[in-house]
Parts: C-alpha cells; structure tokens; sequence
C-alpha cells in the first residue's frame, strides 16, 4: 500500500502539469483503496465506485463527484479528512496527502472517466444462500427407530435428532404436571381442584387429548395467547414520554387481539388486519380497530418538541416492528447506515419506512355490542345540552376570536411569547386528533368530532393565550367539568385507536444517517432486495395494503418460520431458532431446521391456525417429557438444544398474578373489556412528570381488583410495580422475548405485597371452608397452587409449621387456626414450584 | 456429572454466597472451573473486575433535572448584560433551534451576581456559598453540549446515550459492568426529591439488559423499598418461619428437579431477608452525630429532602452499593427564574457541598464519582409566557452549552473546564459531548467505554452509541 502510495506521489508529481490519468492513476487507486466496500461485491451506502455510471450517481445522500468542483465533492472531502463529515477510508484520517491530491486534481480536471476503462472483476452474483431466506418446502418427516414414541411428526423429527446423537427422550412428565403444564400454557391458569380429580379419575387414555381439546375452546385461551402478541405490539395505556397521558382506549385493539385468538382467525387475516385492516376493500369497523396495533407507537407531547421528529421515530419504529414480529429481522440496524455483513440495507429499510409514510392517526367509533341502541336513543338529547353549554359560557364568539388570533400567530411567530406557547399546546396537547389540522380547516367543513376535538381543547387551554386572569373570567374551568360530567351521564360510545392513508401522493426519502432532516436518495415502497420480491401492479405505487398480503404470502420465506418459532419458544422454553427476532445471517442457526420447515410449512397448509399449531406441539410426545434436569446431558447440551427433555419455565408477571388469585378463589375471570388500576403503593406514579398533570391511579373497585394481569393499566412513565419486577416489557419497542430474572426484589414483592397477602388469606379460606379435617385442607391447599397433592414429608413439614405458627400467634394473643392457615398458604404462593410451570 | 455431584456444586454454591462477601463469588467462579464447568456465575450483580484498576468504585449522581440555568449558576456572562432587553444580532441566532422561544426573543442579563470562591478562584454564582466552600474540590465544567433540547428525549440521552427509549441507563451499564459489592442491598439504588421527572423510569431502567440492573427506588414515604416491610399482622419471627419452611421446601425441589434455577431462587429470598433487615439500618439515622445531620441540613424544613437523600447516598456507597442517583426536580425554569432558583438552590447547595466534605472527611471521596448537574442548560435569550407579569420572566432550553460538575474518585478538583462565548450561546473551548461526559464517567470506573457493550437485536450497544472520547483534563 505504501509503494502505490509512492508510486501514485511520484506520478502526480511527474504529471503536475499534465491531465490525471484515470486508467493509470486513479482507477488502481479506487481499487485499493475503495473498492472492499464501494465496489462489486458491496456498495456500502450504496455507492459503487467501479463502475463510470454508477460512480457519477453517487450513493444515498446524492452524488459524490461533482465534475470540475473538488471543493464540494463529497468523495474529496471524505478522503481529505474534511471537519464535520466521516473521513475515509474507515478508520483514518483521509487518504495520504498525495492520493488525495491527485482525486482532487483528477476531479477538478473534469473527472474524466473513459468509457473503456476496466472497472473491478465481476464477481460471481452472490445470490444470498441464507437459510430463513430460502423457499420453506414440507419435509417428509424422518424414519426412527422408536416409532412408539413418535405421537405425531413433530417427534419424529426431534426423536431422529436424539437418537443420531444417542440420547433417549425423557420420560413422559406425570399426568398432574401434564394437566397443570397444559393449563397454564394454554390459558394460563391452573387447573381448579375439580378438574384435577375429573382428569384423575378419566381412565380414557385420551384423557389428556380431550383436556387439551377444551383448553382450546376455552376463552382464556384467547387471554394467554394475546399477552405475547402484545409484548410485540408494544401495548401500553399511555402515550409515554414525559406526559404519559392515559390512553383510555388502547383496550379496544387488546380486545381485537383476545377476540381473534378466541377465534382462531387465520394467522395472515390476523396479520393483514393488523397491517392493512383500514386499506381492506370495505373495510368494517373490526378491521379498523386491529390497525390499533400500528397505533401502539408512542405519543410526545413534551412542550417544544418538532412533532415531525416523533413522526418519523414512529414510522421508523413501525418500520422495525415489522420486522421483528413478522420477518424476525432486525432491520432497525439499518435506519442510519449500511453494515458491512448484513443483506438488509439502508436502502432496504426506508423502501419498507415507505410503506408506512402516509400513515395517519385517526381515532374513531367501535362500539361495542349493546353500545349504539342507547347511544342513539340519547344523541340528540346530549347534543343539545352540550351545545347550550357551550352557548351559556359564550364559548362560540370567543372560539372564533381565538382561532383568528391563533392563526395569526402561527403566520408571525416570535411576536407575542404568550399566544406562541399556546400555539404550541395546540400541537401537543389536543385530545383525540390533530390540533392544527382541524383548525386550518374552515369551520363549516369540519365534522362533528373534529368541531368537539377543538371546542374542547379550546376550553381546556384558552388560559395558555390569555393568562390566568381573563381566563378565571371565562369560568371555562367551571364549564369544562360540566361538560365532562355531561358526557359521562350520558352513553356514549366506545373509542378505538386507529390509522388511515392520507391523501394524495407521497414521496419518500432515505434519511442520511438516520436523521430525519437530512433527505437521501428518493425511495419507493419496496421489500427487501434479498427476499422474494412483491406483487405489485406496474406502475403503481405499493400500498401498505400490498406489503402486508406480501408478509403471509406464500413466497415469504420468513413469517411462517419466525411464526411457528415464537409459538415453540412459549411451549418450550427455547425457539428452535434461538433468537426469535432475529432470522439474519449472523443469528443461531436453528437447531432442527426440519422441524422448522416442516411446522412453518404445515402452519400454511393448515390454513395458518394458531390452534392447530398450537394443539400439535401440545400433544406431541416431545411436549409431554419430564422437565426434570438431566445431569448426564449437563455438559453436552447446556441449554437443551437436543430437546432431550421439556423445560421449567418461571411464569411470566401476568400469570403469577393470575395464579395466585385463581389459587385464593379471588380472581374475576371476566374476558376483555377496560383496563383496571389493581391496589399499588402510594408514591409510585408521583415518579413521573405526568403526575404534576393530574396522571393518577383511581384504584379499581370491586371484582375489578382482582381481574387478570393481561387487564393492569400500563403506565409506561410508571408501570406497575409487579409487572416490572417480574420482567413484563417496558412496551417502548416491540419485544419478541421476556427475560426471566430472578430477584430478591421478586421475593419482596411475592411475600408481603397487600395483593399476594391477601391472596394468602383468600387461599386460607377456600382450604378452610373444604373440609374441617386438617390433612384433607391441606391437600385442597396444595390442589390449589401446585396442583398436586402433598408428599408425605411435605405433610410432616407443614404440620410442624403450622403448629409453630400456631405457638407464635399464640403469644401475640391470637388462638384461632386463620392466621396460621394463611401463613401456611403463603409459603405455598412464595414456592419457586407455585411460580414455575413444570 | 452425577446427581449428588450435581447437588454438592449447588450446596457449596450456598455456603459461598452465604459468606456474604464478593471475593466468595469469584472464588465460585473459579472453583466450577477447576471441576471443568463453565465458571457460570448465577449471581449477576456478583462484583466482578473492572477492565484496568480503576479510581473511583462509586457513582453518586444528583441529577438536577429541568435543567439548572448556567447563567445564574456556574458560568458568569458579564457581556450578556449589556444586551439584556435586546435581541440578539440575527446572523448569530439563525441556526438556533429552540424549544418555546424564538432566536428573536429578548436577552435576560445574568440574575444573580458571581464571585470568586476556593484557593482556585472559582467563579460561582453567590447562590451557590456552600458549593463555593468545596470549590478546591470540584472540576466544574463549563463547556458542556447535547443533541436533545427536551426533557424527555434529554434525560434519555444523559442516562442511555440516545434520545429514543428502550436502551439501558447508566447505573444499570455500571451494575452490568462491574456488579455490586453489597451484598444487601441493590447495586443500583435511586432517591427521589421534588417533583417526579420528565422521563420517569426511564432514567433507571435496565432496557435490554436484563431486568436485574435496573435502579431500584428507595421512596420517601411508606416502605422504602417496595414491599420491604411484612405484611400486616406478620411478625418477624413468623416471617422468618415463612422463610425458613420456604427454604426447606424450594431445597426439597431443587433436589428433585435439579434445576439449579431453584438455588437462585433461594438465595433470591434470603437476600430479601437480609434487605428486609438491612434496610431500617441504612435508614436509621440516630447514631450520625448532631453535626453531621445539621450539615447536611436533614433537620431544615428547605433541605430536609434533598438533604435527607444526599445523607443516604453517602451511607448507601458505605454499604457498597455502586451506582446511587438522586433525582431533584425541577430546575425546569421557562417562568420565575428569579424565584426558582432562589428556591432551588436554597433546598440543594448546602446538602450537595455537605455530602462532598462528609465523604472526604470519611476518606471516601477518592472512591466515590460524585457528578452534579441536569439534562441540558437554559438560553441567553429570555422566555416570556406571561407579558403582563415582569417577573415571570424565564429561560427557555438550551443545549448547546451548559454547565456540570464532578468531584472525587479520579477527577482532579480546583479546575474549570472549557468555555462558552460571550453570549453563551455556544462552546468557544474543550467541547465535552454527554458522550465524553459518559466515557469519563466509565473511565474512572475502570472501565473502557468502548468494550462495555451488550448484544441486542444483532448489534454491540453501549452507554456512548457511536461516540464518546475520555476527557483527559477531566482526570488526576
């Protein structure tokens, strides 16, 4: 390197008077020096130096040779170290003075460039042999030697693997942990003492079949199933940041979700909705709402902030959300630059962003059944209660002053400080729309609720124009209650968070470096190069609507395999493919690749039904191993690659919660609806800014208290504290896979938090109330949370406990056998056993 | 490995941590090694090595959050009181982006008059006597600069390193990096004063490390950490009952199942034990000396918050933890500065400067990284929400250049760092990044901020993004 170095000094000083000789100096320069990453094989920001066209194009942020002008060619200033931009090549700073010299020289000469001259030796196409991005074809499943333990293929394939290896399976689990596993997995609850002793007593051998069959059918299922699509979705009940407002309506889509799950709705219906649901041809209201998944975004309404930056952060993130939960690619990497290994390119991602560009947020009426008689009945009534309290505070004519004055001010910012900021809560702070959309809209031409969206903001803010003085004058504080409570006396309709296509033509851009100011090339909606491409009529432009039929197409190598993996990670501990966002090419590989293809391809032919998918793994001889350790495995297969037996799994937060109040008989099993605020700890939402804004947590009343965990209010600024301390997401991006830590915090909270306590007591009493005999209430006890009945020692232990419990309550005065009962219980709720599915 | 093998590896794992000290940890690692395991460590916040010997072991950070206005504090601007009332020249403001304001608004002169404090002659605002006493101390640095100019998306890039949610925070790359040495208490605890902040938990959260880093928060009032106390009704000897019958029953299974997750579950329970009983400790102040609590102000109705948390901070490092954050809101003042900072100060100066000279005096200082100041600073120009009150004039936000400080393990004191121009409108000298604030941050911690990094969604995340140069004049 150094001797071209010198040689390309010598030449440049020899011919200082002479035209750069492109062939002889400048191209063997390019190739040493550019080519690894602007030549054939890679186009890093897609910049190709080797070829004359290509070249003069430029790469994403335009062109780089600007014939005749070195001083503003980006290729010069990038190989002379020029302050503020990157110096190449990588790593140094810029080029030795005399190869940069010469480009710059060659440059200012006209950048001639012969059309003869060779560029870099072609190399082969290099057709992206990756395994997640080959065709998924049906594999046959393979012969065994042990046919009796193969129940369905699924066995076939892992008992091949076992037995090439030379491992046998583990024995099949016991029936009880069998019946607790499957409940727990299929609608994360624990089988009730009546169902243990039904399942004890079915001497069916297809016993454990018919258990799996009604799970299935169970409405519950719906619930267990929803949370991880959720964790994907980034649900939450509040728009995050720094004033985390309540979304009171976030529900309506979770409610889409358990209700498609209940369903069994195809997997690429489910997708598509999500996706398309509003681009869908006469799309219904239902369709609407699952587009609520796009909507899971978060909301900055931080005074001063540019909203076009937050709109961009949410297309981008809607961008990468696509991609974890359905492509299992982690395009997000590529929103600022390219990475040299990894076939998704930047270019790549703002072809899919594009997609999403013209996304706008719109809510809007879903009623829910029983909602739109009664609504109806009362519309008018409480319209026109409504608008004669708008009338008496006189809101119409000072309404109309505001919005001239408001106007007038976004025309001459920087005049009047006052009316500035109020300009800037209209952006931020409008409830339910956009602010200044609607008021740029000519009063007569706006709907309903955009006039209310207005009205109200109006009289909510007014004081932010006028100071608090004319504003107490107003009595808008006082009219704004009225109205609230207005609303509330009468019915109105259920909200749902959706999205719509704006209007006319979009034209989207890369962004260099991930900044959402600084335009790039122009882009087209378009799927990744690497994968199969997309149906799209000539000539025009992709819809979103396109790229989701794309994602459950058949040619979509990805979203049946990333599909089926998700569902095998929840029933087995470990994804077959490890990293379940993550299908690229520097991911594990999976660890039964037929396997894979085989669920992913039958997943498809099957009509892509979750339930059957799901009843598959459930029934399989593989499902149903021991979860116990295998010492002889624990060198050669740490992490149970081999599936040589079924692993214990730490319940997730949602579902410790809802055992131990389905254990203490508290639990509301109450399906879908609202978001409840279980009991929690003073001080917990003053740690957020919202609290300054009124953010609160009006504790839920009744059997709303003891709802299941999936229906907790996530506070994403303050999120509930058991919740947190048992590894739920933090709901800012899409999460593909929950950590299972295990904290001392976790035993704080399991053993003295009011809820769990009182989960106790409630368990006390059911065990109490079963029988007056003290073995057979211990029995019930243990039906209850362990879902099996207590080993003879187990007996012993507790006995002793309990007589010790007894003695010390004694002495603090207190004879009857409740408190000892539910000390007894808690143990029982604190056990890692309780807290783990087997 | 046979079963009983298996078990006796478990058993000695307990009799290690049940020493209760690190150096047991790290002789686990090394003793599953000599059996020819993997040294698996299933304590996380075990201590670990830092990278190269390191100054400081703690971190106190008082993150004064809203952003304190430089002006007033740190970084006297005489020039700016010749144009106060005036605007600005355009050519110098077209580029500024600002938050509320427009670069046309009006010049608010510095409020409050400086002096100089120390053997340095440090320059601070007379607001500030009590941090003056410790000037000799300090390394104040005056040239700082961020990319966010708000809260939210600011707060986030100070703690995590990107202005967009979901990555780790600092306390929880310090805990990841280097564990805790205490061994009752989280290594990662915050302390809260004022009012709740823009970003809420995302300044002590653990992203996508796992959620055992994350800060844990010591609250003001009922249990100081969550769910610390028993339940109603339940004494401690019956508590202790609970957990021993827990122990023995959770040991049962353990040797049934083998699941060596079982022994981290009980070893989870104990450690809650000994923070159940360490905890009314760490909180019992009766045995600091009269002087000390007076010094720190705990008695004074002004200071008593923040005073009280900057006491703990000092007995939580004691006690090994690593990584303590106070949060103190809100120095957010777009109205009243005058006001605000009066009060601001009035409840911060003294327990700041007190919690300085009480670790020195304990010889702690030199181990301890104590680190002031917010998310960003506040502009030349004024804010004026409320034109028809003269005294609701404020500062609006303002990036690019403001004012920290830093002190102890590592941080050579008496020294002032960088400058603005005259209109403080920008760095003029020794630009310091928050990137280069946190390299420095994780230098003195021993740790090279570049090798401190976690795989997630494909790629090596760390504290600094893409950024981050050490500030060598920062350092002894």
């Amino acid at each position: 390197m150094r001797l071209l170095g010198l040689l390309a000094f010598l030449s440049g000083a020899l011919c200082a008077q002479t035209e750069v000789d492109f062939t002889r100096q400048v191209e063997p320069l390019l190739r040493a020096k550019c080519y690894g990453c602007h030549g054939p094989a890679q186009q890093m920001s897609g910049l190709r130096l080797d070829e004359k066209a290509a070249a003069l194009k430029g790469g994403y942020s335009g062109a780089v040779i600007l014939p005749g002008k070195s001083a503003e060619s980006k290729l010069i200033l990038r190989v002379t170290g020029a302050a503020g931009v990157m110096a190449m090549p990588p790593g140094t700073k810029g080029l030795p003075e005399a190869e940069a010299e010469l480009l710059k020289k060659w440059v200012d000469g006209g950048a001639k460039w012969p059309d003869s001259a060779a560029g870099a030796a072609p190399v082969a196409s290099k057709r992206v042999s990756h395994w997640a991005f080959r065709a998924i074809e049906r594999p046959a499943p393979p012969a065994v030697k042990d046919s009796r333990w193969v129940r369905n293929p699924i066995d076939a394939f892992v008992l091949a693997r076992l037995e090439r290896e030379g491992v046998k399976p583990a024995p099949e689990a016991d029936r009880l942990t069998l019946l607790r596993r499957a409940h727990l997995d299929l609608t994360g609850l624990p089988p009730t003492p009546a169902e243990i002793n039904e399942f004890l007593n079915d001497t069916d051998p297809d016993a454990y079949e018919h258990v799996v069959d009604r799970l299935l059918t169970s409405p519950h299922f719906g619930e267990r199933w929803a949370r991880p699509w959720l964790d994907r979705a980034r649900y939450a009940d509040s728009d995050g940041y720094e004033k985390d407002w309540a979304r009171p309506y976030a529900w309506r889509y979770r409610q889409w979700v358990i209700d498609a799950l209940n369903h069994d709705m195809p997997f690429d219906k489910f997708s598509v909705e999500q996706l398309a649901g509003d681009l869908l041809p006469k799309a219904s209201v239902e369709d609407r709402v699952a587009t609520g998944f796009l909507r899971m975004t978060l909301t900055n309404r931080e005074g001063g902030v540019d909203n076009n930056q937050f709109k961009f952060e949410n297309t981008v993130d809607r961008t990468s959300t696509l991609g974890a939960a359905w492509l299992g690619l982690t395009i997000g990497c590529a929103q600022c630059h390219d990475h040299k290994y990894d076939p998704i390119k930047q270019k790549d991602f703002y072809q899919l962003f594009a997609f999403f560009d013209k996304v706008e947020e719109v809510d809007i009426d879903a009623p829910m059944p029983g909602e739109l008689g009664p609504y109806l009945a009362k519309k008018d009534e409480y319209r026109a209660k409504r608008e004669a309290l708008l009338k008496e505070y006189r809101v119409g004519e000072q309404q109309a002053a505001w919005e001239k004055e408001m106007l007038d001010t976004a025309a001459h910012p920087g005049v009047r400080t006052d009316w500035d900021l109020a300009w800037d809560c209209l952006l931020k702070l409008t409830e339910g729309g956009d602010g200044e959309k609607i008021l740029r809209i000519a009063p007569e031409k706006r709907t309903q609720r955009q006039k209310d969206i207005l009205t109200d903001h109006f009289i909510r803010n007014y004081h932010f124009a006028v100071g608090p003085k004319v504003y107490a004058e107003t009595k808008f504080k006082e009219l704004d209650e009225r109205l609230r409570k207005l609303k509330d006396e009468y019915p109105q309709l259920t909200q749902a968070m959706t999205v719509d296509e704006a209007a006319g033509a979009a034209r989207s851009y890369l962004r260099v470096r991930g900044d959402y100011r600084t335009l790039g090339i122009e882009v087209q909606p378009q799927v990744p190069e690497v994968l199969p491409g997309m149906a799209a009529k000539a000539g025009e432009r992709p819809t979103r609507l396109d790229l989701a039929k794309w994602v459950v197409s058949r040619g979509n190598p990805l979203t049946s395999r990333v599909t089926v993996n998700w569902v095998w990670a929840e029933l087995f501990g470990r994804g077959i493919v490890k990293s379940l966002d993550d299908f690229g090419v520097r991911a594990d590989k999976p660890t039964h690749p037929e396997l894979l293809d085989y669920l992913a391809a039958k997943f498809m032919d099957d009509g892509w039904s979750m339930k059957k998918l799901i009843r598959g793994m459930v029934l399989s001889s593989a499902y149903r191993q021991s979860s116990k350790a295998r010492p002889e495995l624990e060198e050669r297969d740490p992490d149970n690659e081999l599936i040589a037996r079924q692993t214990r799994l730490r319940l997730p937060a949602e579902l410790i919660r809802d055992s131990a109040l389905m254990a203490s008989g508290l639990i509301s099993l109450d399906v879908g609806g609202k978001s409840v605020r279980p009991p929690q700890p003073d001080g917990v939402m003053e740690l957020g800014y919202g609290n300054r804004w009124g953010n609160s947590w009006p504790e839920s009343k009744g059997a709303d208290k003891y709802r299941r965990g999936l229906y907790i209010h996530f506070q994403r600024s303050t999120p509930y504290p058991m919740l947190v301390n048992f590894d739920a997401p933090k709901a800012n991006v899409a999460l593909c896979q929950r950590d299972r830590s295990n904290t001392a915090l976790q035993a704080l909270n399991l053993l003295n938090d009011p809820v769990f306590h009182e989960a106790a007591r409630g368990l006390a009493y059911e065990a109490m109330n079963a029988s007056a005999d003290w073995d057979a209430r211990l029995e019930e006890a243990y039906l209850r949370t362990l879902g099996r009945k207590p080993a003879d020692t187990e007996k012993r232990k507790f006995e002793t406990f309990f007589a010790k419990q007894k003695q010390l309550l004694a002495k603090e005065g207190n004879h009857s056998d409740d408190a000892a009962w539910t000390e007894l219980s808690s143990v029982l709720l604190n056990l890692d056993e309780f807290i783990t599915r087997e | 490995m046979r079963p009983e093998e298996l078990f006796a590896v478990h058993n000695r794992r307990m009799f290690l941590r049940d020493c209760a000290s690190g150096i047991g940890m790290m002789a686990l690692g090394n003793l599953l090694a000599g059996e020819g395991r993997t040294a698996e460590i299933d304590d996380p916040l075990a201590p670990k090595k830092p990278q190269f010997p390191a100054k400081a072991k703690n971190v106190i950070f008082l993150f004064m959050e809203g952003a304190p206005s430089q002006m007033e504090l740190f970084d006297p601007k005489p020039e700016l009181s010749k144009w106060n009332g005036k605007a600005l020249p355009a050519d110098l403001t077209k580029d500024l982006k600002l938050a509320f304001i427009k670069p046309t608004a009006k010049v608010l002169g510095p409020q409050f008059p400086f002096r100089k404090y120390g053997q340095c002659g440090m320059e601070l605002s007379e607001l500030l006597p009590h941090t003056g006493s410790v000037a000799d101390d300090i390394c104040l640095v005056r040239s700082m600069y961020s990319e966010a100019f708000n809260h939210h998306p600011g707060q986030l890039f100070l703690f995590t390193g990107s202005m967009v949610g979901g990555r780790p925070t600092m306390g929880a790359w310090v805990n990841y990096g280097l564990g805790s040495e205490a061994r009752n208490l989280p290594g990662f605890v915050v302390l809260a004063s004022g009012v709740g902040t823009s970003a809420g938990s995302d300044n002590w959260s653990s992203g996508f490390l796992p959620s055992t880093y994350a800060g844990t928060v010591l609250r003001s009032k009922g249990d100081p950490i969550l769910y610390l106390s028993n339940p109603e009704g339940v004494s401690d000897a019956s508590q202790r009952l609970r957990l021993d019958m827990l122990k023995e029953l959770n040991q049962e299974h353990l040797e049934r199942t083998g699941d060596a997750e079982i022994a981290s579950r009980i070893h989870s329970y104990e450690l809650a034990y000994r923070m159940q009983t360490s905890g009314p400790e760490l909180l019992d102040f009766s045995k600091e000396p009269q002087e000390t609590l007076d010094m720190y102000g705990v008695k004074n109705e002004k200071t008593k918050a923040f005073g009280t948390n900057c006491l703990l901070a000092r007995r939580l490092v004691e006690r090994g933890v690593r990584f303590v954050m106070l949060l103190h809101a809100s120095w957010d003042h777009h109205s009243a500065i005058v006001k605000g900072l009066k009060q601001q100060t009035g409840a911060t100066d003294q327990p700041s400067a007190a919690l300085i000279k009480d670790l020195k005096r304990r010889g702690l200082l030199d181990e301890t990284l104590v680190v002031w100041g917010g998310e960003f600073g506040r502009t030349p120009m004024s804010e004026m929400r409320r034109p028809d009150d003269p005294d609701s004039i404020g500062r609006d936000h303002h990036p690019n250049g403001y004012a920290m400080w830093m002190a102890g393990g590592g941080i050579k004191g008496g020294q002032v760092i960088g400058q603005t121009d005259e209109l403080a409108l920008s760095v003029a000298e020794d630009k310091v990044h928050v990137h280069d604030l946190q390299a420095t941050i994780l230098h003195c911690l021993g740790m090279e901020h570049t090798k401190l990094t976690y795989r997630h969604l494909g790629r090596d995340f760390r504290l600094t993004d893409l950024g981050g140069q050490v500030v060598k004049k920062m350092l002894v």
